[in-house]
């Protein structure tokens, strides 16, 4: 009896029409507007490699020790070095970051022993290329430009 | 042959996929049909194959990680975990007490977040399309705590062998206690618009019927077993990570049709938020990584891990020559072997069905072709 009264009244379908009318409240929109507002990721996301320079004299962090290189599973990341002749200490001389065969997955700045080589907040990693996808170390030090939107 | 008709042309043979969008993915389904009956299925698999066992062989055993994430990309911390068991057994370490508590909280979050998908998808292709904006929204929840936690969304890379590499943030137990306190009107929600549904019912009550001896005669694991009446979760069943702590039930159902199914994962989800609440008031301060040397060298020899994934059991079994890199990685999707009951379960039943019993077995193709 309960359920040909169920039936004939449509209880089940009214049941489900009220979840969906309980949701149209507009504290319920989630949609980002995303090119004019823009998300804020989380402190710790894995974005854009960055080489760190030093901000007080402009030199960078890294020390070309190639543990980076070596921890990272694709072998995207070409350390170039070279011996300072006063100092005979190594010097970093180029640096290559292949970002369309990274999967960010940090092992490389996991293994940096200077913090040198850093997963940054940027997401916007877009190129028109594939040789734009290949950062150098003036690239990688400034990070990448993406065009701001304002609404 | 079943139902044939005194024309034998009636029979058809149609290729459903790889790009039909309800196969979730690119699988290739060829249907015999007569009219609208299936009498017989053929998968064709190998679309999304990457080689990621190949892959193993040439990468250390920390490099190999992040590849593991991108087998079952929707419940990524659980292949994590189910890679990071296996070689620290390889190794014969344990990960200390907050790390485990941690990685329980983060793999019921993932099963959380894949049932969620599942959920709406399956319910996007019987035709209800409400449910994946709620499931979707929810799920934000989950990947929203991920990003904060290790930095990444989906693959998320979040152990490392020997315990974790990222501490606790400040506000994870509250972010964490609020998507609980949160989550669970939620899926009242869902049921309220699915499970009394008449459309619904319909569609899933009786169709694609897998009894429990067939079950175990495909080796199906997961909610599809649990679904037909057997009690098999290899978290009760084999305790890893610290399971044997938490006190949870194991949903069965006993017709082993989708709508069985549906409603396991359902509780399921339930109560992975009460071992998600219980796993919170375990956290204690201490250290997060066991002691493991810098360049990982297993000794001589082999391990096999399975933990109980969202989908069923994911098996990893390692061969270590004694090298820093494995001599060979097998992994035994749930994905795959879940998807061998496709053709029984399709038998019989209508084309639109399939659609139905695709979306049950819940398939990640990157997890059956890897």
């Amino acid at each position: 009896m309960r359920k040909l009264i169920r039936t004939v009244f449509l209880v089940d379908l009214l049941q489900g029409l009220w979840v969906t009318l309980r949701n149209q409240h507009p504290k319920h929109i989630y949609t980002e507007q995303y090119p004019a507002q823009r998300p804020k990721v989380a402190e710790r996301f894995r974005g854009a490699p960055r080489l760190n320079i030093n901000p007080d004299t402009g030199e960078t962090l890294c020390i070309g020790c190639n543990l980076c290189a070596l921890a990272c599973p694709e072998n995207l990341i070409v350390v170039g070095t070279e011996r300072d002749p006063k100092t005979n200490r190594k010097v970093l001389t180029t640096f290559t970051y292949d970002t369309s065969r990274c999967m960010f997955c940090g092992l490389c700045e996991d293994a940096c022993p200077v913090d040198a080589l850093e997963l940054t907040q940027d997401f916007e990693l877009a190129s028109y290329t594939r040789e734009g996808q290949i950062w150098d170390r003036q690239m990688l030090e400034e990070g990448p430009r993406p065009t701001q939107y304002r609404s | 042959m079943a139902g044939s008709t005194f024309l034998d042309s009636s029979e058809l043979v149609l290729n459903m996929g790889p790009q039909h969008p309800s196969t979730h993915g690119v699988l290739r389904v060829i249907l015999k049909l007569d009219g609208e009956k299936v009498i017989g299925t053929e998968c064709v698999i190998g679309y999304l194959h990457r080689g990621v066992e190949k892959i193993g062989e040439n990468r250390t055993y920390v490099q190999f990680a992040p590849y593991v994430d991108r087998m079952d990309y929707v419940a990524a911390v659980s292949n994590g975990l189910g890679y990071c068991l296996a070689v620290e057994k390889l190794l014969s370490v344990e990960a200390p007490p907050r790390a485990q508590v941690t990685r329980v909280i983060l793999t019921e979050l993932n099963r959380i977040a894949s049932h969620l998908l599942w959920l709406g998808t399956h319910a996007l292709d019987i035709g209800a399309i409400t449910p994946l904006f709620y499931t979707l929204r929810e799920r934000e929840e989950v990947l929203k705590i991920f990003e904060k936690y290790c930095g990444a969304r989906l693959t998320t890379h979040a152990f490392r062998i020997g315990g974790l590499q990222y501490e606790l943030y400040d506000g994870f137990e509250e972010d964490v206690a609020k998507f609980c306190d949160m989550f669970l009107p939620k899926v009242d929600e869902y049921e309220e618009l699915l499970t009394d549904n008449r459309i619904w019912v319909e569609r899933l009550k009786g169709v694609g019927i897998l009894t429990a001896e067939q079950c175990k005669a495909y080796g199906v694991t997961g909610p599809v077993l649990r679904a037909a009446g057997v009690a098999w979760d290899l978290r009760k069943a084999q305790p890893y990570s610290g399971y044997e702590q938490y006190d949870f039930d194991i949903p069965i159902r006993q017709n082993g049709d989708t709508f069985d199914r549906y409603i396991v994962r359902m509780e399921e989800m339930r109560q992975s938020v009460r071992i998600i609440r219980q796993a919170l008031e375990r956290i204690e301060p201490g250290p997060i990584m066991a002691k493991v040397p810098k360049v990982i060298k297993p000794p001589v020899g082999e391990v096999y891990v399975s933990i109980e994934a969202p989908k069923g059991e994911l098996g990893y079994f390692i061969v270590s020559d004694g090298s820093t890199q494995p001599y060979r990685v097998r992994v035994r999707p749930p994905s795959f072997v879940n998807l061998q009951a496709l053709d029984q379960m399709c038998r019989g039943a209508l084309v639109a069905d399939v659609v139905a019993i695709i979306g049950t077995i819940d398939i990640v193709l990157g997890e059956v072709d890897r």
